[in-house]
């Protein structure tokens, strides 16, 4: 039986509305999870949140004073990793788009790389515990963990950079060839070159991911409380670091007295919170602009 | 194979090559056939390519004519599952034992699309000296403009040098492909339909530049234009379907009275 063109009309329309508006609501609810997360952070924090918070230490068990060097260690922990793992990511990541091809031992390595990637953060840190720490010897220590953190980040600076090198058009390949280079030559003077505006999104995305990890540091470099800041290279090194995710963990949890700050971890929350949306932001317009501006 | 540097300029390096191979060819193939996989893209060719003047080599498209083109400076090599069997000559010498990488010093290529680095102007020329070791500056210059003006662009881009080179328009920027080309002094420049992403106007200064470039080296190049062929070519194969080489001799006498009749099929415009 054929309905009315009329009614049929107006169920379409009904039907129509109604799946746009579920829609709708469903991409917005990711929008507010995370206007939720920063409400939540930004009012229970807002009374510890001053230049001194940043750029003071610790006093009084952790009750008073700043986050000053959580701050410092989450950087050196975040930087030491980038240090350690940005070579072998963009040598795997060049090796895999420019010369490997496409056997079986080259799918296994891709393979390997994508589940690297998959590997939940706190078997980072038994890895960290078992191999830099007490295989190696170096004890936890900032070493220890900013090595757990790059072997966490290699899957994503090889995967961006891998990306990053096949987006180089082959005309450019072909160029360099045609003029003499060799295949050595045409990557390193023009085809990575190229492709780095792509190859610092993934650092700044990985930059992002390591600061805000807690488990991969929590055996291999988390200090509970330290009331001073390591003086030499060589002790900074190989001691402990407080860093801001395990701080945000060992005051919610171990600190008998953390609820009497409760102002303070929050902020420690937000200050980690604000440096992982800052990079990602930063990513992603840098990556947007990169985009908009290539010439070819 | 000659070293270009030793030799001096390219002038003497001419004469020199002038002779001793002047009579003889500068590149010859024999029986060269050229597979990809399991497909056939040219059969038993041979032919030679005369040191002076410039070659153009024409057919239908899927004939093979690139393919020939990138067999002479053995850039088909990246490509997979790519073989050649049959010989070329490079200067008497075995061009398929050669170094490739030695060898594109000598045979230089433009492509169909004008394809400069994302660099600026100065750098797209000075790419190949400094790659082979010129560092100085003075010596970057000197070759960067000599190779400008060659490829006539020096006056429209000599303000600009640091400019991108993708704020050129398409036409100068195959001009700046063609300069960067000759700025590694090239024996051959071998140029795969070079106009064929360009304007008229484009065209004809580029067609221009080939004849005054074949002054100073052999050029081969490959076009599907039948007119183009005409009036820059002194010598033309024609390619046919399956990479069977019908016609090889001057221009005008493949023009105006071919051989083969499906040349001048093609010629008439009944196939291809």
């Amino acid at each position: 039986m054929i309905a009315k063109p009329e009614l049929d009309r107006k169920r379409r329309n009904m039907i129509q509305t109604v799946a746009f508006t579920v829609l709708t609501l469903a991409s917005l609810a990711a929008f507010f999870a995370l206007a939720l997360i920063v409400y939540i952070m930004v009012t229970k924090s807002i009374g510890a949140l001053s230049w001194e918070f940043l750029s003071k230490m610790p006093r009084k068990g952790m009750t008073e004073g700043g986050i000053y060097p959580m701050l410092l260690g989450s950087f050196y922990l975040t930087g030491g990793a980038l240090i350690a793992a940005l070579p072998f990511g963009v040598a795997s990541a060049i090796w895999l788009a420019e010369y490997a091809g496409g056997g079986v031992w080259v799918r296994g390595i891709r393979v390997g790389v994508n589940t690297l990637a998959g590997v939940p953060s706190i078997v980072f840190g038994l890895l960290g515990l078992a191999f830099f720490v007490n295989v190696l010897g170096l004890g936890a220590s900032l070493l220890s963990g900013a090595f757990t953190l790059g072997v966490l980040i290699l899957p994503i600076l090889i995967r961006a950079s891998e990306e990053a090198l096949r987006a180089v058009p082959d005309e450019f390949r072909e160029g360099a060839l045609a003029l003499g280079a060799t295949p050595w030559c045409a990557v390193r003077t023009v085809v990575l070159p190229t492709a780095i505006p792509g190859i610092l999104t993934g650092v700044v995305l990985s930059i992002g991911r390591a600061i805000g990890e807690t488990a991969p540091i929590l055996f291999t470099a988390a200090a509970i409380y330290k009331t001073r800041l390591p003086e030499t290279l060589g002790e900074t090194l190989t001691s402990r670091m407080m860093a801001l995710p395990t701080h945000i963990f060992y005051m919610a949890t171990e600190n008998p007295r953390g609820w009497e700050a409760k102002d303070l971890q929050f902020g420690a929350g937000l200050v980690l919170l604000g440096l992982v949306l800052i990079m990602n932001l930063g990513a992603v317009t840098w990556r947007a602009r990169v985009r908009r501006r290539k010439p070819w | 194979m000659v070293d270009t540097a030793k030799e001096g300029t390219q002038a003497s390096t001419r004469e020199w090559i002038r002779r001793n191979f002047g009579p003889r060819a500068i590149i010859e193939t024999e029986n060269l056939s050229f597979f990809y996989g399991k497909e056939q893209a040219l059969r038993d060719v041979s032919l030679s390519i005369p040191l002076e003047g410039v070659t153009a080599i024409m057919g239908p498209s899927g004939c093979g004519k690139s393919t020939l083109l990138r067999a002479f400076n053995r850039m088909y090599e990246l490509y997979r599952g790519a073989r050649v069997v049959g010989r070329i000559t490079f200067l008497g010498q075995d061009l398929l034992k050669a170094d490739p990488v030695v060898l594109r010093r000598h045979i230089g290529m433009v492509f169909q699309r004008p394809n400069p680095f994302p660099k600026s102007v100065f750098d797209n020329v000075a790419y190949g000296p400094k790659v082979h070791g010129i560092r100085k500056r003075s010596a970057l210059q000197g070759i960067v403009e000599e190779s400008l003006r060659c490829a006539a662009l020096w006056d429209e881009v000599k303000d600009r040098l640091k400019d991108s080179a993708f704020s050129l328009s398409g036409g100068q920027q195959q001009r700046l492909c063609i300069a960067r080309a000759l700025a590694v002094r090239p024996e051959v420049l071998l140029m795969d339909e070079p106009c064929s992403a360009l304007d008229p106007k484009a065209t004809d200064k580029i067609e221009a530049t080939t004849r005054e470039l074949a002054e100073e080296l052999t050029v081969v190049v490959v076009t599907h234009n039948l007119q183009q062929a005409g009036r820059i070519s002194d010598n033309v194969a024609v390619l046919l379907a399956g990479g069977e080489l019908a016609e090889f001799g001057p221009t005008r006498a493949v023009f105006e009275d071919p051989e083969d009749g499906r040349v001048a099929d093609y010629l008439c415009g009944r196939f291809g």
